[in-house]
């Protein structure tokens, strides 16, 4: 009887990215057990980082030996280079956090856990990058969430991480039913699972106005809009950013962006082509409600974590104006933003995380006086990825902006370029705050006692790691032809 | 060649900020390097052909091909000009600087040496996009520069300035936007006129703002008087420049169909500018603020000139936009030497500073009396030229215009009476020294910069448009 079941073949290479970090979890758990206390921190986090750096070196080879996307694996896999870029992009955030990680106060009881389920939180956006059904799709953001959910509580220590934890467990777990539960409606409708094959139920049955075929789309994108923490889903952004330990939310802030939007993309584009006039417009509704929302929330925030929250919510809301254009410009232009964007999140954080070492105490923009000419490097960075978010020239959120703005005016949207360059008018306002409070204020101002021992530790991989954000951020500005070209290729493997 | 004027300051600034250089030779590095962009543009303009129309000395390259943004820059005749305006006036704000003395003097001098680079861009990009980007790009030192050397209410005046300038900026972009993809290209050249009159006023918001156009001015008497004296005089002498620049490059060389239907109001509102900045000068209490206002008021009757439309209004416009670039930034450093004296710019407690002092006055005195356009004075030359081109479009403008010139005598007079004549005010002591040949060196050859011009406007005014019907020619191929 099991063997008139017929198993599909495995294209292991397809899941190599996701396996190289499963495997360095599993390497991490076993160290968490064998490697004397002492050398467990460094153990495991050379450990993830290598598992990172596999993953990118396989998404790499992935992205040049897969010209043109085809399902593997019973189709439940898409194995195709707009899972390759967005794994590269995912093991980048992963690779620069682990450098954020190393130094962070945290007990040794439990460190070699934290790597291992850092590695596993990629490893599931990694494979979720790449789903071609809805049951993969829900597979691997559950995957990636309860990591996640762990992560956030995991130091038991600090105030407000388990809290966080708890935050995001519920309201995730809202988010995770919402698409289940859209998946089933959808599935219900056509009766199939494949993304495409769910397009060709549709106009082979003329379902493109079925009632429950809407109401299954409208949930999977409310599902994907709350781990994009796009409004109105963003409600646990700010709590969850805020109490999460900082390196796990600089993780959290590029790398679950990065895979919601481009899942959000890839299930839209696959399996609604024929409903496109109504997500378009459901999409464009929720960026500006992002953009509003994450915007003028921002500009009354006193603490750094929470402004960066709200700024997140408001670069999703940009970033699905390229989603919204519903065309191979505007598909382009969202891998394009995250590239730059994932590392000016990252990079940010991680500049947040130093900052709350030397302090021991959480970052207000008070605490940020006389930051930037104390600590060149990272005040330098930190300006960098201000502007960068703001969109000024020089770093790659200007180009970003430019596409996905581009992008919006070639679907024949203007008025959606107009509320973009609002909220860009706005968002000045609180990016430029975060270097006037660094730059603009002596630190006579910093109501602090004086860091004990002048100068903190050097952390070295910390600072190379923002070095390594502000050179992608910048980078990208000026490399602009070659990065679009890979975005381009990895568009390509959507259908417009 | 032309990349060269970018490329030296920038590298100029990189090399300041990742050095570890002592300060003294961190000042003396970026003084070095602003002189040379001067000497830079001196061979520049040497081998310039003005007898040749059209783009010189173009360099392209593709930035992205998709949406067809290239980098792409080249000098016209009058470009050339102005941007030799900036770079004199440039190397003179960082001389003025490294003589003053400044906290942080890599931050400082990296800033001003990278505004060089983003302001030169400005004036040589044949691209929107590139535009666009120098155009942000000049904003970000700014931003520091003021917020962070200015005086005690600089978080306000840079919050009032940035928040004015993006507005505009941003609107610009969205115009940018929409053109260049709707005409499938960025370049300036390639591309052709256009009739949208959205798009003409997504531009003209952020020239107008910049300028500052009436009634968009209320960012400029802040920002000059909380920014150090040299940054003044690179605001507004320079800067504004830029938007005159834009309106002439982009707005109505580009948008001919709207530039006629927009004209009327944009030339009565340069007329009011011109006015009002003219009676606030004369009424101000300070220094700057005399300054800032007549710099309103020049600002004003240059775009009166732009908007006339005609070889003489574009050629004085031009010329005038050179003349008040020298003079504001001359007055401005002036104004930061007497500051310095005085502890105080307010002229209530300024006066007599003539006596003992042969040196500020002489100084002070001959910018003054050429920026009050006294026949012969090069800024006669340009004011004339503006009132006669603007003359044919409307009679109305150039009596406003000609009632400006006396308006202009009589704040330019004031503000030398009362710094160099009357009785010594409470802030001015015996002790109060010249001006020093540092000073001097710094200030006299912005001074004989406009001596020369006076002399010959001609070199400007026949070489900015050599062949007449240029503003065909920068409407682009298409």
């Amino acid at each position: 009887m099991i063997a008139s079941l017929a198993t599909p073949t495995i294209d292991w290479f397809a899941l190599a990215a996701p396996l190289s970090l499963l495997a360095a979890g599993a390497v991490n758990l076993l160290s968490a057990v064998l490697v004397p206390r002492g050398d467990r921190r460094v153990v495991a986090s050379v450990v993830a980082a290598l598992g990172y750096a596999a993953a990118i070196a396989f998404a790499v080879a992935l992205y040049q030996q897969t010209p043109d996307g085809h399902g593997v694996i019973a189709d439940a896999i898409q194995r195709d280079r707009l899972g390759a870029l967005t794994s590269v992009i995912i093991a980048g955030c992963g690779l620069l956090a682990v450098g954020v990680s190393f130094s962070e106060r945290m007990s040794d009881d439990h460190i070699a856990e934290y790597y291992a389920l850092l590695a596993w939180a990629g490893a599931g956006m990694t494979f979720l990058a790449s789903a071609g059904t809805l049951l993969t799709l829900f597979l691997g953001l559950e995957w990636f969430s309860i990591s996640l959910y762990i992560l956030c509580a995991i130091d038991r220590e600090l105030v407000g991480s388990l809290e966080a934890g708890l935050k995001y467990l519920i309201v995730g777990g809202f988010g995770s039913a919402m698409l289940l539960f859209g998946s089933a409606l959808v599935y219900g409708a056509t009766g199939r699972l494949e993304f495409h094959e769910i397009a060709a139920q549709v106009s082979a049955q003329g379902l493109s106005h079925d009632a429950l075929l809407v109401a299954g789309l409208a949930l999977i994108i409310g599902g994907l809009g709350f781990k994009a923490s796009a409004a109105p889903f963003h409600m646990w952004t700010p709590d969850v950013y805020e109490g999460a330990p900082t390196p796990v939310t600089a993780f959290m802030s590029g790398a679950t962006k990065a895979v919601a939007l481009v899942l959000t993309l890839r299930v839209l584009v696959t399996a609604f082509p024929q409903e496109a006039r109504l997500w378009t417009i459901a999409v464009a509704a929720i960026a500006c409600a992002s953009l509003a929302v994450g915007n003028l929330a921002a500009l009354v925030q006193t603490s750094l974590k929470r402004l960066l929250a709200y700024s997140s919510i408001s670069q999703a809301g940009f970033m699905l104006i390229g989603i919204a254009s519903n065309n191979a410009l505007g598909a382009r232009a969202l891998l394009y933003y995250l590239i730059p964007y994932c590392a000016m999140s990252v990079g940010a954080f991680g500049v947040v995380a130093a900052r709350e070492r030397e302090l021991n105490r959480p970052v207000t923009m008070d605490s940020l006086a006389g930051f930037g000419w104390e600590r060149p490097l990272l005040g330098g960075g930190m300006t960098v990825f201000m502007l960068g978010f703001a969109g000024f020239p020089l770093t790659g959120g200007f180009v970003g902006k430019f596409y996905v703005f581009s992008a919006a005016y070639q679907h024949g949207w203007t008025w959606l370029v107009i509320v973009g360059v609002v909220a860009t008018a706005v968002s000045l306002y609180y990016y430029l705050g975060v270097i006037r409070a660094m730059y603009f204020r002596p630190s006579e101002e910093l109501q602090l006692a004086a860091v004990a021992g002048g100068s903190p530790p050097r952390e070295l991989l910390l600072q190379s790691a923002v070095a390594a954000a502000i050179v992608v951020t910048v980078g990208s500005f000026f490399a602009v032809q070659p990065l679009i070209d890979i975005c381009r290729h990895a568009a390509e493997s959507l259908r417009f | 060649m032309t990349t060269a004027l970018i490329l030296l300051p920038v590298g100029g600034a990189l090399v300041v900020w990742l050095l570890p250089l002592r300060p003294f030779a961190v000042a003396s590095t970026a003084f070095l390097v602003a002189l040379a962009e001067v000497a830079l543009w001196i061979d520049t303009l040497a081998r310039f052909d003005f007898s040749r129309p059209g783009l010189q000395f173009d360099e392209q390259q593709s930035w992205f091909s998709d949406l067809h943004v290239s980098y792409h820059v080249g000098l016209y005749g009058f470009s050339l000009w102005l941007v030799g305006m900036s770079v004199v006036v440039l190397a003179a704000a960082t001389g003025y600087a490294f003589w003053a003395g400044r906290d942080r003097p890599r931050a400082y001098y990296g800033l001003m040496l990278l505004l060089t680079g983003a302001i030169v861009g400005v004036f040589l990009a044949q691209d929107l996009l590139l535009f666009y980007v120098f155009w942000e790009a000049m904003l970000v030192p700014l931003y520091f520069l003021v917020g962070v050397w200015g005086g005690p209410g600089r978080l306000r005046a840079t919050l009032l300035f940035v928040i004015y300038t993006m507005a505009g900026s941003l609107l610009m972009l969205a115009s940018i936007i929409v053109l260049g993809i709707s005409q499938g290209t960025f370049d300036l050249v390639d591309s052709g006129t256009n009739s949208s009159d959205w798009i003409f006023l997504g531009f003209v918001a952020a020239f107008a703002v910049k300028a500052p156009l009436f009634p968009l001015h209320a960012w400029l008497p802040e920002t000059y008087r909380e920014s150090s004296a040299e940054v003044s005089a690179v605001l507004s002498g320079v800067v504004s420049k830029l938007a005159a620049f834009g309106f002439l490059r982009i707005a109505i060389a580009k948008f001919p169909g709207p530039t006629a239907d927009f004209r009327t109001p944009i030339l009565v509102l340069a007329a009011c500018g011109l006015v009002y900045g003219s009676l606030l000068a004369f009424r101000a209490p300070d220094l700057r603020g005399v300054i800032a206002y007549s710099s309103l008021a020049q600002m004003g009757l240059i775009t009166l000139g732009l908007f006339a439309v005609n070889p003489l209004g574009l050629n004085g416009a031009v010329l005038q936009m050179v003349n008040h670039g020298l003079i504001s930034a001359a007055l401005f450093l002036i104004a930061g030497a007497v500051e310095r004296r005085a502890a105080t710019g307010e002229l209530q407690a300024l006066g007599g500073m003539a006596r003992g002092r042969p040196a500020l006055a002489t100084v002070l005195m001959t910018t003054g009396v050429i920026a009050l356009a006294v026949p012969g004075s090069s800024a006669f030359a340009g004011e004339f030229a503006i009132l006669a081109g603007v003359f044919t479009t409307g009679w109305g403008y150039a009596v406003v215009g000609a009632a400006a010139i006396v308006f202009a005598a009589m704040y330019m007079l004031r503000l030398i009476s009362a710094v160099l004549h009357r009785s010594p005010g409470r802030a001015v002591t015996e002790a109060a020294l010249d001006l020093r040949p540092a000073e001097l060196g710094i200030i006299v050859p912005l001074v004989l910069c406009l001596l020369v011009l006076s002399a010959w406007p001609a070199a400007i005014t026949e070489r900015s448009f050599p062949t007449g019907n240029t503003l065909t020619e920068l409407a682009g191929s298409r």
